[in-house]
């Protein structure tokens, strides 16, 4: 397990028409085996956060720390989950859940051994040596998410995973991920625009303004675990998602 | 673990036998009507204002001559093969190479590409008589014409093909820390060979057409050999049969290159 920090990001592209600032001087702590939510309006720069964090692109100003340790602009470091499950349409479950092993050269047959062990708990049982063509879209999420574990990175980044499934089946894998996280041991960032979604997993939430992003708010989720679907109704569910909401309204910070 | 019923999904069964023909015929009916239609046509045409045999044979006279020259076409048909496969096989190994050469490098690709175009823009039949000038009346000559005539769709194709490989899947690679060849081997390559088979069905296409060229210009055998003493000798009804072969010999290759695509790129299509 590790630590995740960022100090003073800032990120701006040019443009044909001029420079666009994405990311003002943003600085997050994520402790060792928190899962932490980062929502922000569409647009506001979550994707580029990552890809900094994910080491794909560099911050003009700033660092990212694990551990204490600069890795700024190193790849590799954190398992990653893109938005769209980004399977390979030509492996198997199994061979796309150890692709990072194939790429960085560690024991192939023992991951595959271990993917195939995990099948269970993914809910793949019986498809890992189906192509992804064949599986639903809940069932390509948590092989791709099957894939970000066997990363073996103590980091996670979830880029939106539920974004593209319809609202039921977000809903299923929401809750399946409750179940399994208990289990995983890992620190987490979850990109979301989901609001719902970030109270229910998080254990703490970053809110970000408008372009260029800075940190609007950042609260804990003080509700209890094992959480369920069920909490929707609680009261302080309710309390916390209108003072989230009125924050990404005005996206002022002032709440 | 997973308390969300799995979304029923049928394991792919063979079509019924009955619905398989119709599907069959519903593809390849209304062509082969219209090419038996268009063949009758064609015999009324000739026997109706009694077209000299010269001038445009029938149908009918031009089956006869071909099970007639069957044994001396079956020789200059396994000739132009012989110049057809190689001048293909040189083709696909360069143009591919240069793909992938030139997608590597953007310096190069300016400095080549244009010459590639052009290079496409020189008529054929002006450079082959050339090269047969220059490297003599043996094989390479004619290899080299089919080659030339071929490799450039291929090498465009494989270019696009690196191209399009898609941004999610490459960006998840690239997190991983893959290195330029594991991307490619990984990823772009796979992710190409639909384009690059696009690209080796325009070029097979072209590639019997180019040898029978070639053979037309200085060659001893082969089909454009025959084309060539068949005009001399106003034997139309065996231009027709020379022009009928090449063209049922191309569509042989497009066919075993169709069948190799989807044995090779056996994910597409499958969702």
């Amino acid at each position: 397990m590790a630590t995740l920090e960022l100090r003073s990001i800032s990120k701006t592209f040019s443009t044909a028409t001029g420079s666009v600032p994405v990311l003002d001087r943003l600085n997050m702590r994520i402790a060792n085996g928190e899962f932490v939510a980062v929502i922000g309006p569409s647009g506001s720069g979550k994707t580029t956060l990552f890809n900094i964090i994910a080491g794909l692109e560099l911050p003009d100003t700033g660092a990212v720390l694990i551990d204490e340790v600069e890795v700024t602009g190193q790849r590799g470091q954190v398992a990653y989950m893109p938005q769209r499950d980004a399977l390979l349409p030509w492996l198997s479950v199994i061979e796309n859940a150890v692709l990072a092993t194939v790429v960085q050269g560690g024991d192939v047959s023992a991951a595959r051994r271990e993917a195939r062990a995990l099948l269970a708990d993914f809910g793949l049982e019986g498809w890992g040596d189906v192509r992804p063509a064949l599986l639903s879209g809940g069932m390509r999420q948590r092989a791709a998410f099957l894939r970000t574990v066997l990363w073996h990175r103590p980091i996670m980044l979830l880029d939106e995973p539920f974004g593209a499934l319809d609202a039921l089946t977000r809903a299923q894998l929401q809750q399946w991920l409750l179940g399994l996280w208990d289990r995983l041991d890992r620190t987490v960032v979850l990109v979301t625009h989901d609001i719902d979604e970030a109270i229910i997993l998080a254990d703490r939430i970053y809110v970000l303004t408008a372009r260029p992003a800075r940190i609007a708010l950042e609260v804990p989720v003080e509700l209890p675990r094992p959480r369920s679907y069920t909490l929707v109704t609680d009261p302080a569910f309710a309390r916390l998602k209108r003072q989230l909401q009125q924050v990404l309204v005005d996206g002022s910070g002032q709440s | 673990m997973s308390n969300e019923a799995s979304p029923p999904i049928s394991t792919p069964t063979t079509i019924a036998p009955r619905l398989a023909w119709r599907v069959r015929m519903a593809a390849y009916g209304p062509p082969a009507l219209l090419v038996i239609g268009l063949l009758l046509f064609w015999e009324a045409v000739v026997w109706y204002w009694a077209i000299p045999v010269w001038l445009l044979p029938p149908p009918s006279r031009i089956v006869a001559t071909l099970l007639d020259s069957l044994p001396t076409l079956t020789g200059h048909t396994l000739s132009t093969l012989t110049v057809t496969i190689p001048g293909f096989a040189l083709a696909l190994v360069v143009g591919f190479s240069l793909g992938v050469a030139l997608d590597a490098s953007p310096l190069l690709r300016r400095a080549i590409y244009p010459l590639l175009v052009t290079s496409q823009t020189v008529p054929i039949v002006a450079i082959a008589p050339l090269l047969v000038v220059g490297f003599g009346f043996g094989l390479f000559p004619k290899v080299l014409v089919v080659a030339l005539v071929t490799f450039f769709p291929i090498v465009v194709n494989t270019i696009d093909g690196l191209q399009s490989a898609d941004r999610d899947q490459r960006r998840l690679l690239e997190a991983m820390g893959a290195s330029y060849w594991q991307l490619l081997r990984l990823l772009r390559l796979r992710a190409a060979l639909p384009a690059i088979f696009t690209g080796i069905k325009v070029a097979i296409t072209y590639s019997v057409i180019g040898a029978v060229l070639a053979e037309w210009i200085g060659a001893s055998a082969g089909l454009g050999v025959y084309i060539a003493r068949s005009l001399r000798a106003f034997r139309t009804d065996q231009v027709f049969v020379a022009a009928l072969v090449t063209s049922l010999l191309t569509i042989a290759l497009f066919t075993l290159v169709s069948l190799l695509e989807r044995w090779i790129v056996f994910w597409k299509g499958e969702r």
